[in-house]
C-alpha cells in the first residue's frame, strides 16, 4: 500500500472535502493505484541529476513593474456568493 | 536559575513597486476597498502570474546589502492554506530555494556589537485584508492588498535579549530605508515583524520550547512584547511549569500578551513548487549589475560622518541610524556648516521634542535648524535664547529669523545700551566690586548673571564679558 485510508482522510480534510466511508475508499484504492503507478519511476538511478521543477528549460519570465487597469469593482466583486457592493462578507474569523 | 532568552525576528517587508508581484494592478495604500484587483490577485480559474522583475532587483539589492548569498536559481513554491484572506488558496512564496540566504547585520546594544545571522529571505504575495464588523457576526474581505510584494527576511535565533531584538529591527529597517525598496511605515503595516522567543538555562545548548509573537506594530511593540513574554515564561519555568508553544497576540492597550486561538492544521502547509511560475536564473552580470546601483549604506554613512564633519562615533552611528535622520543632519550641516552644533542640536532638542514622532512630521526644516544655529553662532541670538525659537518653530513651523524678530529676541549688541546697565550693576553690588578687585576673580560670573537676567538673556555674552572687564578694570 502506497497510503492508507488515515493519510487520505487528512488530505481530504486540509482540503475541506467531507467524504462518506463509502467514498473514502474509492479514493484510498484510486490513490493508491496513481502513487504505485508513479513509484515506477523510483526505479532509475537518478544519482548525481538535479532536481527540477519544471519539465522544461524556461526560466525567467518577467514583467516590468508597470501598472495595468483593475477590475471595476462590480465585476471584482460579481462572483462573490455574499457581498456588499464594497467587500465580499465573509463568516466572522478570530 | 538564571536563564537565556533567544529570540529569532521574521521580518515582513513590502516591497516598494507600482505593481503587484503576479500583476499590474497598483500596490497604492488606502483605495477604496476591492478597487486594485484583477483575475490574477483575485486567483479566478485560468488566470496566470507573471513575475514582476523588480521584486526580484529589490530582493537581490537587499542581499548585497547584508553580505548574503544570492542564489543562482530559485524557485516560487505553494503554501497551502485556507483563510477568507487568501483568494487561491495558497500564498505563492518560496521555500527550499529562496533568492536570499545566509546574511548577517552587525547590532550595538549599550556599546557592545553583536553579529546577528540572516538565515534566509524570499519574496512572496501579501494576502488581503480583513475587517471585523462590530454588530454583525461577519468579516469583509478586502483584496487590495493581496498580491503586495513581500519580502520575508528571516534571523537566526541569535538575539539574546528585547533591546537587541529591537536593534536588530532597526538596523534592517534602515537598510531598507537606505535601498528605498520599502517605505518602513509599521503603523500601515508595509514593515511587519513576529518574534520567535524562549528562555533555556544558562549553559544548556537545546533551544527552550518557544512561543510566537504577532501583532507588534511599532518598534516600542515589539521591545515591550519581548519583555512581557520573556517574564511570563520565566515566572512559568521557575514554578517548574512547562511553555505551551503557540502564538501570542500583542495587546498593547493591556500591555500584556494573549493566546490566539489556534489555526486548524495551521502547520501542515503541503508546500510544492508552483506549476505557474518558472525558476529564476540570476548571473553574475545581473548581480554586478545591482551592485552598482547600491547606495551608501548606514556603516559606511557613519564613517564618513566620522571623517568629513568630524563627529565623535556616537553622533554619527545616532544619525546615520535611519536615513531621514542622516540626510536631515547633511542638509542642516551644509546650511551652516556647523557639523558637531547641529548633531547637539537634534540629538537633544530635536529628539526631544519630536517625542518620538517621525522625523517627517517635523514642523522645523533641516535647513531652519541650519539657520537657528547661524544665528547663533553669528552672534544674532544667544544660545540660550536659540531654545525659546526652536520650541516656537517646533509649534508654529515658522523659520527662526521670524520667530526672533515677532518675538523681539534678537541679541542686544549694542555697547551703549548695555553699558548703561553694566554701570548700574557695578553700583548696586559694591561688596561684590570689592572682592571681585581683591581677586575673586570668579565673580565676573555673578556680573554676567545679572546682566543676563535684567536682559532677560538677551545681552551678548563677549560684550557683557568685555565691559564687565573695562568697568572693573583699576
Amino acid at each position: 500500500m502506497k497510503i492508507t485510508k488515515e493519510e487520505v482522510e487528512k488530505v481530504a480534510h486540509l482540503a475541506r472535502l467531507h467524504l462518506s466511508a463509502e467514498e473514502l475508499e474509492t479514493m484510498t484504492t484510486q490513490l493508491d493505484t496513481i502513487l504505485s503507478y508513479v513509484a515506477k519511476l523510483d526505479e532509475l538511478d537518478t544519482t548525481g541529476v538535479q532536481a527540477m521543477t519544471h519539465a522544461f528549460s524556461e526560466s525567467n519570465a518577467f514583467r516590468e513593474d508597470k501598472v495595468t487597469d483593475s477590475l471595476a469593482r462590480e465585476d471584482a466583486l460579481a462572483n462573490g456568493p455574499c457581498q456588499n457592493g464594497e467587500a465580499f462578507v465573509v463568516p466572522r474569523v478570530i | 536559575m538564571k536563564f537565556e532568552t533567544v529570540i529569532g525576528l521574521e521580518i515582513h517587508a513590502q516591497l516598494k513597486t507600482e505593481s503587484k508581484i503576479f500583476c499590474g494592478c497598483s500596490t497604492k495604500f488606502g483605495a477604496p476597498p476591492n478597487s486594485h484587483t484583477c483575475p490574477v490577485c483575485l486567483g479566478l480559474p485560468g488566470s496566470l502570474p507573471v513575475l514582476n522583475k523588480k521584486v526580484v532587483e529589490f530582493a537581490i539589492k537587499m542581499g548585497l546589502a547584508t553580505g548574503s548569498d544570492i542564489n543562482r536559481i530559485n524557485q516560487f513554491a505553494r503554501k497551502n492554506y485556507f483563510y477568507p484572506d487568501l483568494p487561491k488558496g495558497y500564498q505563492t512564496s518560496q521555500f527550499d530555494l529562496p533568492i536570499v540566504e545566509h546574511g548577517e547585520v552587525e547590532i550595538e546594544v549599550d556599546g557592545k556589537k553583536r553579529v546577528i545571522g540572516i538565515t534566509r529571505m524570499h519574496m512572496e504575495e501579501d494576502a488581503g485584508k480583513l475587517i471585523h464588523d462590530d454588530r454583525e457576526p461577519v468579516s469583509y474581505v478586502d483584496l487590495n492588498r493581496t498580491g503586495t510584494p513581500l519580502l520575508e527576511i528571516v534571523s537566526e535565533p541569535d538575539i539574546r535579549s528585547p533591546e537587541e531584538a529591537a536593534a536588530y529591527l532597526r538596523k534592517i529597517h534602515a537598510i531598507l530605508r537606505y535601498l528605498d525598496i520599502c517605505d518602513g511605515n509599521m503603523q500601515e503595516g508595509s514593515f511587519r515583524c513576529d518574534a520567535n522567543i524562549s528562555l533555556r538555562p544558562v549553559g544548556q545548548e537545546k533551544l527552550g520550547t518557544r512561543t510566537e509573537l504577532k501583532n507588534m506594530n511599532s518598534f516600542r511593540n515589539v521591545q515591550s512584547a519581548l519583555e512581557y513574554e520573556v517574564r511570563r515564561q520565566r515566572d512559568i519555568l521557575m514554578e517548574g511549569g512547562t511553555i505551551v508553544q503557540e502564538t501570542l497576540l500583542w495587546n498593547p492597550d493591556r500591555n500584556c500578551t494573549e493566546s490566539m486561538r489556534s489555526k486548524d492544521d495551521a502547520h501542515d502547509y503541503r508546500y510544492f513548487p508552483c506549476p505557474d511560475l518558472v525558476p529564476v536564473r540570476i548571473d553574475d552580470a545581473w548581480i554586478e549589475e545591482i551592485r552598482a546601483t547600491l547606495p551608501e549604506l548606514p556603516e559606511a554613512r557613519k564613517l564618513r560622518f566620522i571623517q568629513e564633519y568630524e563627529l565623535p562615533e556616537h553622533d554619527a552611528s545616532l544619525l546615520t541610524n535611519s536615513r531621514e535622520l542622516a540626510d536631515y543632519f547633511e542638509t542642516a550641516a551644509k546650511a551652516c556648516n556647523q557639523p558637531k552644533k547641529v548633531s547637539n542640536w537634534m540629538m537633544t532638542e530635536l529628539m526631544r521634542e519630536l517625542k518620538g514622532e517621525e522625523l517627517s512630521t517635523c514642523k522645523v526644516g533641516a535647513e531652519q535648524l541650519g539657520s537657528l544655529v547661524n544665528m547663533v553662532e553669528t552672534g544674532t541670538i544667544s544660545g540660550k535664547i536659540a531654545k525659546t525659537v526652536f520650541l516656537e518653530m517646533m509649534a508654529s513651523g515658522k523659520g527662526p529669523e521670524t520667530v526672533v524678530e515677532e518675538q523681539n529676541l534678537g541679541q542686544v549688541s549694542n555697547e551703549s545700551e548695555l553699558l548703561t546697565i553694566v554701570r548700574r550693576i557695578i553700583a548696586d553690588n559694591p561688596g561684590q566690586v570689592t572682592d571681585f578687585k581683591g581677586g575673586k576673580t570668579k565673580l565676573m560670573s555673578y556680573f554676567v548673571g545679572q546682566l543676563m537676567q535684567k536682559t532677560k538673556g538677551q545681552a551678548n555674552p563677549a560684550l557683557a564679558n568685555k565691559l564687565f572687564t573695562q568697568e572693573l578694570a583699576g
